[in-house]
C-alpha cells in the first residue's frame, strides 16, 4: 500500500477506478441532478468538499474510533460537513440549492464518501486520504459534467446555460428526464468499458505470446 | 463465436435458442413479413399521400446503415439481408404520425436498432421489439410532434385527433366503417384495418406467424371492452372499435409476434396475448394517455423471460 507512489494515488480516481464509470457508485445523484452541466459541477464540488474533509478528519482519529461503530462515526462526521455544505449553498447560491433539491442533505448517504472511508482513510495516513479524496472527487466532476453537458446539450440546446445548438435542432425532451440519464450513462459506461476490454485482451495477447516463447527458448535448450 | 467452432467441426452449426423448427429459414420469414406489409405500405400511402414514402425510406435507409456500421465498429458479419432490420425500419415508419420530421425519424430509426437491438447482441438477443424502443424514445424525446396528427387527404395537410384521442377526450366514437377501410386521423400505418388484416391472413397461412398470440390479444380485447361496454354503453366503446381503433391489430399482428420477444411456449403466447390486451383497455379507459398498444407490448417484453420460466412444458418422461 505504502509504495503507491503519491500522484497514483490521486490520479486512481480519476481514471482507473473511477467512481461513476469503473465503481458504479453514487448512482443516485449522478442520474437525479445531471439535467444541465451546471448542475452536476456543482452536485461534484459539494461532494467533494465533504469527501475531503472527512477523508482528513476520520484519517486523523482512525486510531481512536472503536471498531465496532465505526460506520455510525463516519457518518456522523459526513453528516457534520454536508449540514456545512447545505447551509453555504442556501445562503451563498439559492438557486442552485433549490435546483439541486434534496440531493445535497443526501450526500450523507452517497457511498462514494462513505466507501473512501471506509476502504481507504480508516486504514491510511492523512496526506494520503486527502489526496484519494481529491481524486475521486475529480473523477467524479469529470463524470458528472460530461453527464450533464451531454443531456443539456441535447435535452436543452444549450451548455452551462449558452445555447450551442442552432434554433434548427429540436430538443429532446428525453435526455432531461430521468429515462435520458440511464441511456446517457449506459452508453457512455459501454463505450468506456470497450477500451478496458481492448486493454485486458492486449494484455491476455501479450502473456500468452511471452509464455510461448519461455516455453520455446526452454525447449531449445533442451535440444542443445 | 462461430469461427472458432467452424475450425473444429465445418458442419456444426451453432445457433442461439430458442431452436425452434420451421419450415422457414429467419431469412426467408423475413422477407414473407415485408412482403405481408405492402398492403399496409400501401395503404398509408394512398391516405396519406405518396410523399409519406419518404419517412419509410429514411427509417429503412437509417436503421440499415446503423446496423451496419455498428456491426463493422464489432467486427461481425453484416447481416442486413436477413431482412430483420428492414422490418425494424418499415414498422418503425408504420407507427409515426403522418408528416413526421425525417431528421427525428431517423433518429427514431438509430435508437431502435442501436439502443432496441445491437446493444444486446444483435438478431435473437433483443429483450424489446426494436421498432416500439425507437417509438418509445421518440414519444419521449418529442412528444409535441408525435402527436401531432394530420387528417387522411390528398390535399393539405390538416391536423386532427385520432379516433382513439376523440373517444378519450370528446367521448365521440368514429364509426366502424372508416375504421375499417383506415379514412382517419392515426399514424401511417395503423389506420387501415382491411390491410393489416389481409398482411394477417398471408402470414397465418405462409405460418410465419403463429395464431396464439393474435388470437389471444382479439378475444381478450373483446371480452374485457366488452364488460365495459355492457357496463356502460355510452361512456365507452364497444368491443369492435378497440379492434380496429389504434395500433392494436399493427401491433397484434406485427409486434406482439416478433419472433424474439414473444414467448415460446403455447400457453406462454396466451398469457401474454391476454395480458397485453387488457393492459390496452385498461390504459385507454383509464389512462392518462389516449393509445397504450406500444408500451403494453414493451411492457410484456420484459415478462417474456419470466413467462417462459413458468411455461415450460414438462419433458415427457420426465419425473414430477
Amino acid at each position: 500500500m505504502k509504495n503507491i507512489s503519491l500522484i497514483k494515488e490521486y490520479s486512481k480516481g480519476v481514471w482507473k477506478n473511477n467512481p461513476i464509470f469503473v465503481q458504479v457508485l453514487g448512482m443516485c445523484p449522478t442520474l437525479a441532478v445531471t439535467v444541465s452541466a451546471i448542475n452536476g459541477i456543482a452536485m461534484a464540488l459539494a461532494t467533494t468538499f465533504v469527501l475531503l474533509f472527512s477523508s482528513i478528519l476520520i484519517s486523523l482519529i482512525r486510531k481512536i474510533i472503536p471498531a465496532q461503530v465505526r460506520i455510525a462515526s463516519y457518518i456522523l462526521i459526513i453528516a457534520t460537513f454536508v449540514t456545512i455544505v447545505d447551509l453555504v449553498m442556501k445562503a451563498q447560491f439559492p438557486e442552485l440549492s433549490k435546483a439541486l433539491g434534496p440531493y445535497i442533505p443526501l450526500i450523507v448517504v452517497n457511498c462514494i464518501i462513505l466507501g473512501r472511508q471506509e476502504a481507504f482513510s480508516s486504514k491510511n495516513g492523512v496526506f494520503r486520504s486527502a489526496l484519494d479524496a481529491l481524486g475521486m472527487g475529480t473523477g467524479f466532476l469529470i463524470a458528472l459534467f460530461i453527464l450533464g453537458s451531454i443531456r443539456e446539450i441535447l435535452g436543452a440546446r444549450t451548455l452551462l446555460g449558452f445555447q450551442i445548438m442552432p434554433n434548427m435542432f429540436e430538443p429532446w425532451l428525453i435526455m432531461i428526464l430521468p429515462a435520458g440519464a440511464f441511456l446517457t450513462l449506459g452508453l457512455l459506461m459501454a463505450y468506456l468499458n470497450s477500451f478496458a476490454i481492448k486493454k485486458k485482451q492486449n494484455e491476455k495477447a501479450s502473456l500468452i505470446s511471452n509464455y510461448k516463447l519461455t516455453k520455446s527458448n526452454i525447449s531449445n535448450r533442451e535440444e542443445i | 463465436m462461430s469461427e472458432t467452432i467452424s475450425i473444429i467441426n465445418p458442419k456444426l452449426e451453432i445457433a442461439r435458442s430458442p431452436h425452434v423448427h420451421s419450415k422457414w429459414s429467419t431469412k426467408q420469414a423475413m422477407w414473407l413479413v415485408i412482403i405481408a406489409l405492402i398492403p399496409t405500405i400501401i395503404s398509408s400511402l394512398l391516405f396519406f399521400g405518396i410523399s409519406q414514402f419518404s419517412i419509410i425510406a429514411t427509417s429503412v435507409c437509417f436503421a440499415m446503415l446503423t446496423e451496419a456500421i455498428i456491426k463493422n465498429v464489432r467486427k461481425q458479419p453484416i447481416s442486413i439481408d436477413d431482412g430483420s432490420v428492414i422490418i425494424t425500419g418499415i414498422l418503425l415508419a408504420l407507427i409515426l404520425p403522418p408528416n413526421f420530421s425525417l431528421v427525428s425519424t431517423a433518429i427514431g430509426a438509430v435508437v431502435a436498432v442501436g439502443i432496441g437491438k445491437e446493444v444486446f447482441g444483435g438478431l435473437g438477443f433483443n429483450i424489446f421489439n426494436p421498432a416500439l424502443v425507437g417509438r418509445a424514445f421518440l414519444q419521449a424525446a418529442f412528444p409535441v410532434s408525435i402527436t401531432t396528427w394530420t387528417e387522411p387527404s390528398f390535399t393539405d395537410a390538416v391536423s386532427s385527433a385520432t379516433p382513439l384521442s376523440l373517444m378519450k377526450f370528446d367521448n365521440k366514437f368514429e364509426s366502424i366503417n372508416n375504421l375499417l377501410v383506415g379514412n382517419v386521423g392515426g399514424s401511417l400505418g395503423e389506420t387501415s384495418a382491411i390491410a393489416i388484416l389481409i398482411g394477417a391472413i398471408f402470414l397465418l397461412a405462409t405460418g410465419v406467424i403463429n395464431y396464439r398470440v393474435p388470437l389471444a390479444m382479439i378475444l381478450s380485447a373483446v371480452i374485457f371492452g366488452g364488460i365495459f361496454w355492457l357496463i356502460d354503453p355510452l361512456h365507452f366503446p364497444n368491443p369492435l372499435f378497440h379492434l380496429l381503433a389504434g395500433g392494436f391489430l399493427l401491433g397484434a399482428i406485427f409486434m406482439a409476434t416478433d419472433w424474439v420477444t414473444s414467448p415460446l411456449y403455447s400457453k406462454g403466447m396466451w398469457i401474454y396475448g391476454i395480458a397485453i390486451s387488457i393492459l390496452v383497455i385498461l390504459i385507454r379507459l383509464f389512462g392518462g394517455l389516449p393509445e397504450g398498444v406500444m408500451y403494453s407490448i414493451l411492457l410484456l417484453n420484459g415478462f417474456v423471460p419470466l413467462i417462459n420460466k413458468y411455461t415450460k412444458p414438462q419433458i415427457f418422461g420426465e419425473g414430477k
